[in-house]
């Protein structure tokens, strides 16, 4: 026997093998029954036909015209062949189907080419529903949108424990639209069915089990003993129960509706999301009658897919993937130190050890560390669901780190100290030493300009901004602040890294405020001018939140906390050349009496567990109040882009939804801009000029952007 | 994990570099069976890394130890990570009321699996109630539990109760003055709980004992006479210790910088009735193989488990008799000095995680011969069952 160094470990070799398609094996490239692009299918010794998708040329399953197609040719045979049962599933080791090709929702106007392919799509499920023999769906991983109208069309669903199920439509403006409306109030508890496309949310195997949505959870393992099962009827069916019919039945509805309806206002209003209210009305009108219902989906969602709201949420959909494509290197570090266990410092390093990485998380003093650990453990047990092996396995990861001794073995080094130029120079002197050579210097700071950090530096190329916003669990943005002296593969290697937990990197040049906070800074100030003007708090932000944005500018500067906004506000004054409000002097006054917000609990509004009190009867607010408060946001976007601080209006779109949450609806400013008409924004703000002083002159960069 | 964590941070080398992973633990809970190969596996140290866990009563710790450093003095390995857990506060034990009160306490502020966790403590009369723990303190062969024994031996060599209690005191005040010096600077880590809390020192240190304080606590085990009492005997602790064994390849590999070298070790047995002198036994055969006197010790760890106990381990070497009849000696071994031993107090104050305390006390007996300047020390302990354990370490 020889031996030579084992490259991977038992499970890396025989993981791949952990996935049972019947007669087939992974990879094999036999014989299949029929010849197509996306669809393989053999029989196997018990007669049990396998049919596995594997769409083409890609590592994710999705439905689309073509795979529909050809899935209904697939039918066609086997309506001939009348094998003794059928077997569905996913040959692809990320899920089962994914939902549809959302690129062939991009840029539709016309409803009667997309109620044409509905009516198509349809027809190839109802055919699967009706073959003579057993059909049986066998799920692993995601099974989202069109993938659970799949399953549903199945007589039995057996899930793989890594499961997971749901109707995302809504979060694109759509609802389900092969027949899910349907198939699903049909299935399972109808409040449970349209809480799930109301929301989007998806539930896992077990919780699925219970809701009646699949028949049996099962692993790997024993998924060809299950299928026998399925197929001989050994295995049951969850069958809709009575409820399922009363809770469809028309007083049922007229009692359950207006409560749904209710819900959906408060959550997403009619006139920007009118998806729900869709789906409600459609379960309101059709519920008692399938057929019926199965029809008036169609031209429902067709109707749904050409508003604005939907083009713009599949706008954001793209914008999410572009930023994510911006992520797609390859970064192999395993081990971050961060310094500072302040708030953002904290939040920082659980969430990287959440997703994997070993952290050392650095600080002078052990109480921050304890209360970094306190609120690491708090997010884990929001995020795990229940599943505690996670939260042991990230908490141990985590780990305290008085002495700094992480630096030496880090591979990427977040400093989240203060905001304070010559301490963070401190830091940076005392473990760029104890760096290894490969290792990335990244800073947190959301206000000094690097090319000022970098001054003492031995490698300034390795140098570069990592900005988190707060919460860093939440909010899925993190701006790349680079320096003209960084090196390029270090700029790569942060955006691999972000990648690697789950965030959405935006490049931006080193310039005072960057792109997000210099966008949001007139926005909170015109605000306070506002006040200042005698106009109430919640009426201000009854403004911007009828526009859509998830929070209105009062609010924000609570959470955002009132000290870091003087702060901001005054070093922006200073720093640019536009000219800005000055801070009114309360607000100095109230940070310095330590009323600084949501951290305190008190601040412009009173905070009571970690939401503001607001009276609900805020006044319509007078004219100009929401372009005042919005429009100089674009006006910021669009300096940023000309100054050249952001490449394009892509990732100045995606920015300012994944960091601030800008109306989604909307498709991110400089959409709304183009949308609105900027000739429109930029008379508008020139008007604002004249009224409300030179702060609204529009920037010159308005020309470039015909 | 508390303490391995910050010790596999500051190697230059990566955690799954080791060998293998040996710890003690006396006290396994059922829902950690070798808890060697837990920690290994939770500290990062690889799927591959093997771990086995060894088991000799309150030596457990030091075992571990012994077996690394043998292990590699046969060249089967070069780089062991060696250590001691206990966690009894975790322990599937029948609890009186008042005490699943404290224990749903303790629980809740840790993980299901943070055995190594430390400083939590209770005073023997609150585990007076504890029936599964004070059997586990209990020699089944001669039904005494540990209080017990060191009764017996305390009476033996005429140890009073003021004699036991001013021992006491004074490791407390030394432990006190260690802690404020800063002396156990990387050797004692903070804790950190998953609630927040921060463990970060010792509760069972009561700086202001006092003879005459600890006079007033009633005997712990031997009511109405004794002389063992809550105050002059160690705590029950939870508490982890880890130290790194190297071979001289590993230390040139890797870059290290050696502390300390083990030049020999020992383990005795006697009666279990009088367990507390095992160190007696073991030291002695340690001194006698390498030709050394008592006074060539500079610098002695004896695991305080009770006062009286490590006075009549000093009282033993100072008796004619039974140097000569007991050790085979040719007269009384001499007079360990006070400020030779336990210099920054013991187990009477920082507690005695039985798992866990043979090899903390060899860690802080290098540590303490290092900032002493010492070249010569011996650590150890006696062990519940009629055992001793002892390790002769020279400071690099």
């Amino acid at each position: 026997m020889t031996t030579s160094h084992a490259a991977k470990t038992a499970l890396g070799v025989l993981g791949p093998r952990n996935l049972e398609l019947g007669p087939f094996t992974l990879g094999d490239t036999g014989q299949d029954a029929g010849a197509w692009q996306h669809w393989r299918m053999r029989t196997d010794e018990d007669g049990i036909v396998w049919l596995l998708f594997d769409r083409k040329d890609a590592s994710t399953n999705t439905l689309s015209e073509e795979t529909l197609a050809e899935m209904d040719a697939v039918l066609a045979k086997l309506e001939q062949d009348h094998p003794r049962g059928l077997v569905i599933r996913s040959a692809k080791r990320s899920g089962f189907i994914a939902g549809a090709d959302i690129a062939q929702f991009r840029g539709v106007t016309e409803t009667g080419p997309i109620e044409a392919t509905l009516t198509r799509g349809h027809a190839v499920l109802d055919r699967l529903d009706r073959l003579p023999f057993p059909t049986v769906a066998v799920i692993h991983g995601y099974c989202l949108g069109g993938g659970l109208e799949v399953a549903l069309a199945c007589d039995r669903r057996i899930a793989i424990d890594d499961a997971s199920f749901g109707f995302p439509e809504v979060l694109l403006g759509l609802h389900p639209g092969l027949d899910g409306t349907v198939r699903l109030t049909h299935r399972i508890n109808p409040i449970q069915a349209m809480t799930m496309m109301l929301t989007g949310k998806t539930e896992r195997a077990r919780r699925a089990k219970s809701l009646g949505l699949v028949d049996a959870v099962t692993q790997e393992r024993h998924v060809r003993n299950a299928v026998k099962a399925a197929v001989t009827g050994e295995l049951k069916a969850a069958k809709p129960g009575w409820l399922v019919s009363l809770l469809n039945s028309s007083p049922a509805r007229a009692i359950l509706v207006p409560r749904m309806r209710r819900d959906a206002s408060k959550k997403a209003p009619r006139k920007h999301y009118p998806a729900p209210h869709a789906l409600i009305d459609l379960w309101m009108q059709h519920g008692g009658d399938a057929d019926a219902m199965q029809k008036a989906e169609i031209p429902s969602f067709a109707k749904l897919l050409v508003t604005e709201t939907a083009q713009n949420l599949v706008r954001v959909f793209f914008l999410r993937n572009t930023l994510k494509g911006l992520a797609g290197g390859r970064w192999n570090g395993g081990h971050i130190h961060v310094i500072g266990a302040g708030a953002m410092g904290g939040d920082i390093a659980a969430w990287c050890a959440w997703h994997g990485f070993t952290v050392s998380l650095a600080d002078m003093k052990p109480e921050p560390l304890a209360g970094a650990i306190k609120r690491a453990a708090e997010l884990y047990g929001k995020i795990s669901h229940g599943d505690r092996r996670k939260v042991r396995d990230a908490l141990d990861r985590l780990i305290p780190d008085l002495a700094g001794e992480g630096v030496a073995s880090a591979d990427l080094i977040i400093e989240a100290v203060p905001e304070n130029l010559e301490l963070k120079k401190k830091v940076y002197a005392g473990i760029e030493p104890k760096m290894k050579s490969g290792a990335i210097l990244a800073t947190n700071t959301s206000s000094i300009p690097l090319e000022q950090l970098r001054v003492g530096l031995a490698r300034p190329e390795r140098l570069v901004g990592v900005h988190f916003f707060n919460p860093v669990s939440r909010m899925q943005l993190v701006e790349i602040v680079s320096h003209d002296g960084v090196a390029d593969d270090v700029l790569a290697d942060a955006r691999a890294f972000l990648g690697r937990i789950d965030r959405l990197p935006a490049p931006v040049k080193s310039a005072p405020g960057f792109l997000v906070n210099r966008a949001l800074t007139p926005y909170l100030l015109e605000a306070m001018v506002m006040l200042d003007e005698g106009l109430k708090k919640e009426t201000i932000d009854r403004a911007a939140e009828d526009f859509g944005m998830p929070m209105g500018p009062i609010e924000l500067a609570d959470q955002v906390g009132l000290d870091i906004c003087l702060h901001v506000a005054e070093m922006r004054r200073g720093s640019l050349e536009r000219p800005m409000p000055e801070p009114p002097q309360w607000l100095k006054d109230k940070v310095a009496k330590g009323e600084l917000g949501r951290k305190t609990g008190k601040g412009l509004y009173d905070w009571k567990d970690g939401r503001a009190v607001k009276p609900s009867d805020a006044a319509v607010p007078p004219a100009d109040t929401t372009d005042r408060l919005i429009l100089p946001m674009l006006d910021v976007c669009v300096a940023c882009l000309r100054e050249g601080v952001v490449a394009d209006e892509e990732i100045v779109d995606g920015a300012m939804i994944f960091a601030t949450g800008f109306a989604p609806f909307r498709g991110g400013p400089l959409h709304y801009a183009r949308a609105r008409g900027m000739d429109d924004v930029r008379a508008t703000l020139s008007r604002l000029a004249t009224k409300y002083g030179p702060r609204f002159q529009p920037d010159p960069g308005w020309d470039n952007l015909k | 994990m508390q303490c391995g964590r910050p010790l596999l941070l500051r190697q230059p080398f990566a955690p799954d570099a080791f060998d293998q992973v040996i710890l003690g633990c006396v006290n396994v809970i059922a829902d950690e069976m070798n808890p060697a190969r837990v920690a290994a596996l939770r500290l990062g140290m690889g799927e591959a890394m093997t771990a086995f866990t060894v088991q000799i009563n309150c030596g457990s710790g030091m075992q571990s130890i012994d077996t690394a450093y043998r292990t590699i003095r046969e060249g089967v390995s070069d780089l062991i990570l060696a250590g001691g857990a206990e966690a009894l506060s975790h322990a599937p034990l029948v609890y009186s009321r008042s005490a699943v009160g404290w224990y749903g306490r303790l629980f809740g502020a840790r993980t299901v699996g943070a055995r190594l966790a430390a400083f939590a403590s209770v005073r023997p009369s609150f585990f007076k109630p504890v029936i599964g723990l004070e059997r586990g303190l209990t020699d089944p062969i001669t039904d005494l539990n540990m209080g017990q024994t060191a009764e017996l031996v305390s009476h033996l060599f005429h140890i009073t109760r003021r004699q036991a209690d001013e021992y006491a005191a004074e490791s407390q005040q030394r432990l006190a003055a260690a802690q404020k010096n800063g002396h156990f600077k990387g050797e004692m880590e903070p804790a950190f709980a998953r609630d927040g809390t921060l463990y970060d020192h010792d509760d069972g240190v009561r700086p202001d004992s006092t003879a005459d304080s600890l006079a007033k606590l009633k005997p712990a085990f031997e009511r109405p006479w004794g002389k063992v009492t809550p105050g002059n005997s160690s705590q029950i602790t939870d508490g982890a210790s880890w130290v790194i064994l190297a071979s001289e390849d590993a230390v040139q590999k890797h870059g290290l910088t050696p502390k300390a070298v083990i030049v020999d070790s020992e383990w005795s047995a006697l009666d279990p009735s009088i367990m507390g002198l095992g160190p007696v036994y073991c030291s002695t055969a340690l001194l006698k193989r390498h030709n050394l006197a008592l006074g060539d010790i500079e610098l002695w760890e004896l695991n305080e488990a009770f006062a009286a106990q490590v006075l009549g381990c000093i009282a033993a070497w100072e008796d004619d008799e039974f140097c000569r009849d007991a050790l085979g000696l040719d007269g009384a071994a001499g007079r360990i000095a006070r400020d030779r031993l336990n210099v920054d107090g013991g187990a009477v104050g920082v507690g005695h995680p039985v798992g866990a305390s043979g090899n903390r006390i060899v860690l802080h007996l290098v540590n303490a011969m290092k900032r002493l300047g010492h070249k010569r020390g011996i650590a150890t302990e006696c062990i519940g069952g009629g055992q001793g354990g002892a390790m002769l370490i020279e400071a690099i």
